[in-house]
C-alpha cells in the first residue's frame, strides 16, 4: 500500500484512480438514464482516442519520434477487426468474444505494419521522420481506399483498385474500397474501452519504469551519448514504435466495431494531427494529461453545438488560444494574475 | 505524343506545387517551423482574386496583385499574432497552432463566403497552341504558369543572394544566435520571409485556380500537403529543390494517373517521397545535418 | 504545476461557457410554439460538403413556415452537424434524440445515414432522409432486411443508374460510345455508375472510357477528359454532383472536347454554381426529378421564397427537403398526429400513411412509396438550353 503511494509511483494510481473512478460515475449515470444519448454515443470514441493518444505520447513523449501517421495504423486495426468479426459473426455468436479476437488482431496487424513502417522510418530523424509516417498514413489510407473484401460460400473474396467481387450464395461484402465497411455489428463497449485504456497504461508505464524505458528516453535526450554507453537506439526505438502502433491498432479495431459505417478516410492525415493535438495538449510524456485533454477535446466540438455555425470556428480559436497561453511566459503571467485574483484561499488547500 | 502531353500538364501542375513549395520551405528554413496554415492561406488568395475579378471587374494582373497584397498582409498577420509569441516555445506548440489557424482559416472562409464552390473566371482564355500538325496542343493557361514559375525562381534567387535582406535570410537560416550577434533584426526577417511566401501562395493561388477552377473553403489543404511533400522532397529549406521537388511530384502524379491508376496516384506519389527519403534522408538537394555532440 | 492547473482553469473555463451556450441556444430551432411536432435533422452543416447539408436546412425551414402558417399542424426543427461523417451522424442522433425529436428527416448524406438507420430503427423514430439515395440507407447490408422506419423522397441511385442506361438506348441520336467519370468515394455516384454500366451491357451501349476520381483528387480533372477524348466517346456520363461536373466542363472546354453530356439529379443546380460559365452547360442532359425553372405554381413560390431568403437558386438537395415536410404535414393531418405522442407512436401511423398516400410535391406528383422505404416517382428529362432547364419532349 505504502508503495503505490510513495512519491514514485503517486501519479500513475491517480491516473488509474481517476480512469477507475470515470468509469464508475459513467457508467452508475448510463444505467439510470442519466447520461443523455448524446454522451453514451462518446463514451465508445473517447475510449479509442485516448488509447491511441497513450500510444502516440509513447511515441512522440518518451521515444521523442514526432508520427504524423498514427491514423493510419487506427485504420489498419480498424478494418482488420471489422474483417475478423465480421467472418466470425456465423461461428462465434458471442459478441464480446468477438470483440476481444478482433482487438487482438488489429493490435497484431498494426504492429507488423509498425515493425514494417519502422524499418525505414527509424533510420531517418527529426522532420524528415515525421513527414515519412505522414506519407505512409497516406499511403496506408489509399491502399485501403481501394480494397474489397466480401465472403460467400466458397470462401474469401478480395480484390484490389476494382471491385470485382463477384460474391455468390450468402455473399456478403465486408469492405468496399472508398465506400469502407457497411452495416457492421456494434459489438464494442463503454467496459471494453476502459479495459483498454486501463491496459495501454500498464503497458506504457511499465515500459517507462523499466530499463528499456530508460533506454528510450535516454536515446530521445541525446542519441549520441546513449549511443556511446552501448543502448541499441534502433532497437529501442523500434520497440517504441511498435507499441505504439499496436495500441493504435487495438483502439481502431473498438472504433470500427462501435459504428455500422466506417469508411477509410475517416482515418486521414487530420485525424493523425488531431490525435497529435491531444497528446502535446495533454503534456508529452504525460499519459494523465493525454486522458484528461482527450476527453476534453472531443467533448468541445460537441458542447459547442448550441453556437451552431460557429462552433468550428471557436473551437480554432479555443486551440490557438491554449497554445499561446500555455507556453508564452508573458501571456501566461497575464492570466494566472486574473486566475489568481479569482482562486485566492483555493490555492492553500490544493 | 500523349506522353508528352501529359508529361507538359505534369510541369504545369508542377510549376504550382513548386510556388507553393517555396513558401514552405523558406518559412521552415528560417522559422524552422512547419507551417500547415500555408496551404489555406492559398486558399483566400483563390477567393480574393476571384471576388477581385467578379465582383469589382479587375482584370487578372490587378487582381493578382491585390491577392498577392492580401495574403502577404495576412501571412504577417498570422506570424505577429500566433507564431511570434511561441518563438521560445517547442516546436510541437507551434505546429499544433498552425493547425489551429487552419481550421481557423477555413471555417472562417465557410462562414464568410459559404460552403458552395464557385468557378474561377478563366483568366488566360481558352487559347491553344498546336504543334506536330495539331497532335500536341499546349494552352495558354499551362505555358503562362510554367514561365511565371520560372520567373518567380529567378527573381527569388537573386533576391536571396544578391541583396542585404537576402543575405540576412540566409545569415538567419544558418545560426540565428550568430545572426542577432551581427546586427540582424531576426523578427523583422522573420516577417519578410512569412510576407514572401504568403505573396507565393497568392500567385500559386492564381495560377492554381485557372487551371482547375473550383474555389472552395478546402481548396488548399490537398495541395499545400502535396507541396510539402514536395519541399521535403527535394530537400527543404532549399530553393532549387522546392522547385525539383515540385517539378518532380507534379510530373509523377500526371503520369501516374495516366498510365497507372487514377485511384493510386496519391500512394504512389508518398511511395517516391519514401524511397528518395531513404536513399537521400535530407531529400533530393538537401544539406546534410550534421550532428554536435 | 501552475501551468497545468492555468490550462485545467482555461479548458473549465472554455466547456462551462459552452455548457451555457448550449442551454442559451438549444440548436436550430426554428419556432418554439407549444404544441409544435419536433422534427430532427442531420447533416453537414460545416465542412467540405456543408453546401448540401445548408440547402436541406433552408428548404426545410421554408416549409416549416408554411405548414405552420397553414396552422393545421406545428412543427419545429433542429438542424444537427454530422460533417458528412458517418462517425458523427450518431452523436448528432443522440442530440437529437435527447432534445426529444419525433420524426426526423434522416441524415442528408448516404454514408451518414447509413450509420444511424439501425438506431431509428431500434428507438421507432420515423425518419425520411431528402437526400440519402444509397440502399444502405434503408436496408441493412449484413441482414438484407430493410429498416422500416427510414424511408427516402429521392430516387435510389441504382434506379437512376438503369434509368439512365434505359435512355441512353432509346435515344441513339445523342450518341453510341459512352465515357463514365465518376466519384468512386461516393456512394451515390458509386451506385448510379455500378446499375449503369450493368444495364449498359444489356441494352448493348458501347462504354468506351470509365475513370474515376474522389475527394482528395477533386480538382484536376485533365487526365480523365484525355482519356475520354482519346478513345472517341461521343456521350459523356456524369453520375455526379454538379460542383465536380462544373470542373470537367471547364476541363472538357479548355481541349476543346465536345461530347454530349448526360447526368442526373447531382447535376441539377449547376446552373447556380458562382462564376460559372453557364454557356458551358448549354446542351447537358439530365434525369432529375426537380428543376428550379418549373413554371408550377408551388415551384414558382419555393424558388421564389428560397431566393429571397438566402439569395441563391435552390437545388434539389432543398427542393427534396421542402417536400419531405409537406409529406409529414399531409401525413399527420390524415393521420391525426399530435404533438403530444411518442415518437414510436408517430411512427407507427406515419409508415402506415406513407405507405397508403399519395403525395404530391414539386420534385414529383403521384409519388408513393413501397414498404421498403422507397418512393416511386418519374425522372423527367430534362436538357440545358440558353442557359434555363427545359422539359424534353419525347
Amino acid at each position: 500500500m505504502k508503495k503505490i503511494f510513495d512519491k514514485k509511483h503517486i501519479s500513475r494510481t491517480t491516473t488509474y484512480l481517476m480512469v477507475v473512478i470515470a468509469y464508475i460515475v459513467l457508467t452508475i449515470l448510463q444505467k439510470t438514464d442519466n447520461l443523455g444519448s448524446l454522451f453514451s454515443s462518446l463514451l465508445v470514441p473517447v475510449c479509442c482516442y485516448i488509447v491511441a493518444g497513450i500510444g502516440l505520447n509513447l511515441n512522440v513523449g518518451i521515444s521523442g519520434e514526432l508520427n504524423l501517421g498514427q491514423a493510419g495504423f487506427m485504420s489498419v486495426g480498424a478494418f482488420a477487426g471489422i474483417i475478423i468479426s465480421g467472418l466470425l459473426s456465423p461461428i462465434i455468436s458471442s459478441g464480446v468474444i468477438r470483440l476481444i479476437i478482433a482487438i487482438i488482431t488489429g493490435a497484431l496487424v498494426a504492429a507488423l505494419f509498425g515493425y514494417l513502417i519502422g524499418i525505414p522510418v527509424l533510420k531517418l530523424q527529426g522532420d524528415y521522420l515525421a513527414i515519412v509516417t505522414l506519407a505512409f498514413g497516406q499511403i496506408i489510407m489509399s491502399l485501403i481506399n481501394n480494397f474489397y473484401i466480401g465472403v460467400d460460400n466458397n470462401g474469401i473474396q478480395m480484390s484490389f483498385v476494382d471491385n470485382k467481387l463477384n460474391l455468390g450464395d450468402g455473399g456478403r461484402v465486408l469492405i468496399s474500397g472508398p465506400m469502407g465497411a457497411n452495416g457492421v455489428e456494434r459489438i464494442s463497449n463503454f467496459t471494453m474501452g476502459i479495459i483498454l485504456v486501463i491496459i495501454s497504461l500498464i503497458i506504457v508505464y511499465n515500459l517507462m519504469y523499466s530499463k528499456q524505458g530508460r533506454a528510450i528516453m535516454a536515446a530521445r535526450d541525446n542519441r549520441i551519448a546513449a549511443e556511446s554507453i552501448g543502448i541499441n537506439i534502433s532497437k529501442t526505438k523500434m520497440l517504441a514504435f511498435v507499441i505504439s502502433a499496436s495500441l493504435a491498432g487495438a483502439a481502431g479495431a473498438l472504433y470500427g466495431l462501435n459504428f455500422s459505417t466506417v469508411i477509410p478516410t475517416k482515418f486521414d492525415f487530420n485525424t493523425s494531427i488531431l490525435i497529435l493535438v491531444y497528446v502535446v495538449l495533454g503534456g508529452l510524456g504525460n499519459m494523465k494529461g493525454t486522458i484528461i485533454s482527450t476527453t476534453l477535446l472531443v467533448l468541445l466540438p460537441e458542447l459547442l453545438r448550441g453556437l451552431q455555425t460557429y462552433r468550428m470556428i471557436i473551437y480554432a480559436v479555443v486551440l490557438i488560444m491554449i497554445m499561446l497561453v500555455s507556453n508564452n511566459d508573458q501571456l501566461k503571467n497575464m492570466f494566472s494574475k486574473v486566475f489568481a485574483k479569482n482562486k485566492k484561499g483555493v490555492e492553500d488547500v490544493s | 505524343m500523349a506522353f508528352l502531353s501529359y508529361l507538359i500538364s505534369g510541369l504545369s501542375l508542377g510549376s504550382v506545387y513548386a510556388i507553393i513549395a517555396l513558401g514552405y520551405s523558406m518559412v521552415y528554413g528560417i522559422a524552422k517551423m512547419l507551417n500547415f496554415a500555408h496551404g489555406d492561406v492559398i486558399m483566400i488568395g483563390a477567393y480574393v482574386s476571384y471576388f477581385a475579378m467578379t465582383l469589382m471587374g479587375f482584370p487578372f494582373y490587378i487582381a493578382l496583385l491585390v491577392a498577392v497584397f492580401a495574403c502577404t498582409i495576412l501571412g504577417v498577420t498570422i506570424e505577429r499574432l500566433a507564431y511570434k509569441p511561441l518563438r521560445q516555445a517547442p516546436s510541437l506548440a507551434v505546429l499544433i497552432t498552425a493547425i489551429g489557424v487552419s481550421y481557423f482559416l477555413q471555417n472562417g472562409a465557410q462562414l464568410l463566403w459559404s460552403a458552395s464552390a464557385k468557378m474561377y473566371p478563366n483568366a488566360f482564355g481558352n487559347g491553344q497552341i498546336k504543334m506536330f500538325n495539331g497532335e500536341l496542343s499546349i494552352s495558354y493557361t499551362t505555358i503562362i504558369t510554367i514561365l511565371v514559375c520560372i520567373l518567380v525562381m529567378i527573381c527569388l534567387t537573386l533576391f536571396i543572394n544578391k541583396t542585404k535582406t537576402g543575405s540576412a535570410m540566409r545569415a538567419c537560416s544558418e545560426d540565428k544566435g550568430a545572426a542577432t550577434l551581427m546586427g540582424i533584426n531576426v523578427n523583422k526577417i522573420i516577417s519578410i520571409t512569412f510576407a514572401i511566401g504568403s505573396g507565393l501562395a497568392a500567385i500559386a493561388a492564381v495560377l492554381l485556380c485557372s487551371q482547375y477552377p473550383t474555389v472552395s473553403p478546402t481548396l488548399g489543404s490537398m495541395p499545400g500537403i502535396k507541396a510539402f511533400t514536395a519541399a521535403v522532397f527535394g530537400g527543404i529549406g532549399s530553393i532549387p529543390g522546392a522547385l525539383l521537388g515540385g517539378l518532380a511530384l507534379g510530373i509523377i502524379e500526371t503520369l501516374t494517373k495516366a498510365y497507372i491508376s487514377t485511384q493510386l496516384s496519391d500512394a504512389i506519389v508518398f511511395a517516391v517521397l519514401i524511397i528518395v527519403l531513404l536513399i537521400k534522408p535530407t531529400g533530393l538537394l538537401g544539406k546534410k545535418i550534421s550532428e554536435k555532440v | 504545476m501552475t501551468m497545468k492547473k492555468l490550462l485545467k482553469g482555461g479548458l473549465a473555463a472554455v466547456m462551462a461557457l459552452s455548457m451555457y451556450a448550449c442551454s442559451a441556444n438549444s440548436g436550430g430551432s426554428s419556432s418554439s410554439d407549444g404544441g409544435a411536432i419536433k422534427l430532427g435533422m442531420s447533416g453537414p452543416l460545416s465542412g467540405g460538403a456543408a453546401i448540401y447539408g445548408q440547402a436541406v436546412q433552408r428548404g426545410a425551414e421554408i416549409a416549416i413556415e408554411e405548414v405552420n402558417e397553414a396552422g393545421k399542424v406545428k412543427f419545429e426543427l433542429n438542424a444537427q452537424d454530422d460533417e458528412a461523417d458517418p462517425t458523427k451522424s450518431p452523436n448528432a442522433y443522440g442530440v437529437l434524440k435527447d432534445w426529444g425529436m419525433q420524426v426526423s428527416l434522416g441524415c442528408v448524406t448516404s454514408g451518414a445515414g447509413s450509420a444511424v438507420s439501425a438506431d431509428y430503427q431500434n428507438d421507432k423514430i420515423f425518419a425520411m432522409t431528402p437526400s440519402g439515395s444509397s440502399m444502405d440507407v434503408i436496408l441493412n447490408s449484413a441482414t438484407n432486411e430493410y429498416y422500416g422506419t427510414v424511408f427516402q423522397m429521392c430516387f435510389t441511385d441504382p434506379n437512376q443508374g438503369v434509368a439512365s442506361a434505359d435512355y441512353l438506348s432509346a435515344h441513339s441520336d445523342l450518341g453510341s460510345k459512352v465515357a463514365v467519370i465518376w466519384k468512386n468515394d461516393d456512394n451515390y455516384s458509386t451506385g448510379v455508375h455500378d446499375k449503369f454500366v450493368e444495364e449498359a451491357n444489356k441494352v448493348g451501349l458501347e462504354i468506351v472510357s470509365d475513370s474515376t476520381f474522389n475527394d482528395s483528387n477533386d480538382s484536376d480533372f485533365s487526365v480523365q477528359i484525355k482519356a475520354a477524348q482519346d478513345s472517341g466517346a461521343d456521350i459523356l456520363f456524369l453520375p455526379i454532383y454538379y460542383e465536380p461536373a462544373a470542373a470537367i466542363l471547364v476541363a472538357a472546354d479548355q481541349v476543346g472536347y465536345k461530347p454530349t453530356v448526360f447526368g442526373v439529379d447531382g447535376l441539377d443546380g449547376i446552373l447556380g454554381v458562382e462564376g460559372f460559365d453557364t454557356s458551358l452547360a448549354e446542351g447537358v442532359y439530365l434525369l432529375t426529378p426537380f428543376s428550379a425553372d418549373a413554371t408550377d405554381e408551388k415551384t414558382v413560390n419555393f424558388v421564389k421564397k428560397y431566393q429571397e431568403k438566402y439569395g441563391e437558386i435552390p437545388n434539389q438537395f432543398a427542393a427534396d427537403a421542402y417536400d419531405v415536410v409537406y409529406a409529414f404535414a399531409k401525413a399527420c393531418e390524415e393521420g391525426g398526429v399530435t404533438a403530444d405522442m411518442s415518437a414510436s407512436d408517430i411512427a407507427e401511423i406515419m409508415v402506415k400513411q406513407f405507405t397508403s398516400m399519395t403525395f404530391d410535391g414539386i420534385t414529383g406528383t403521384g409519388m408513393t412509396w413501397a414498404e421498403t422505404g422507397e418512393v416511386s416517382k418519374d425522372p423527367k428529362a430534362m436538357v440545358i438550353k440558353d442557359g434555363a432547364y427545359v422539359g424534353v419532349q419525347d
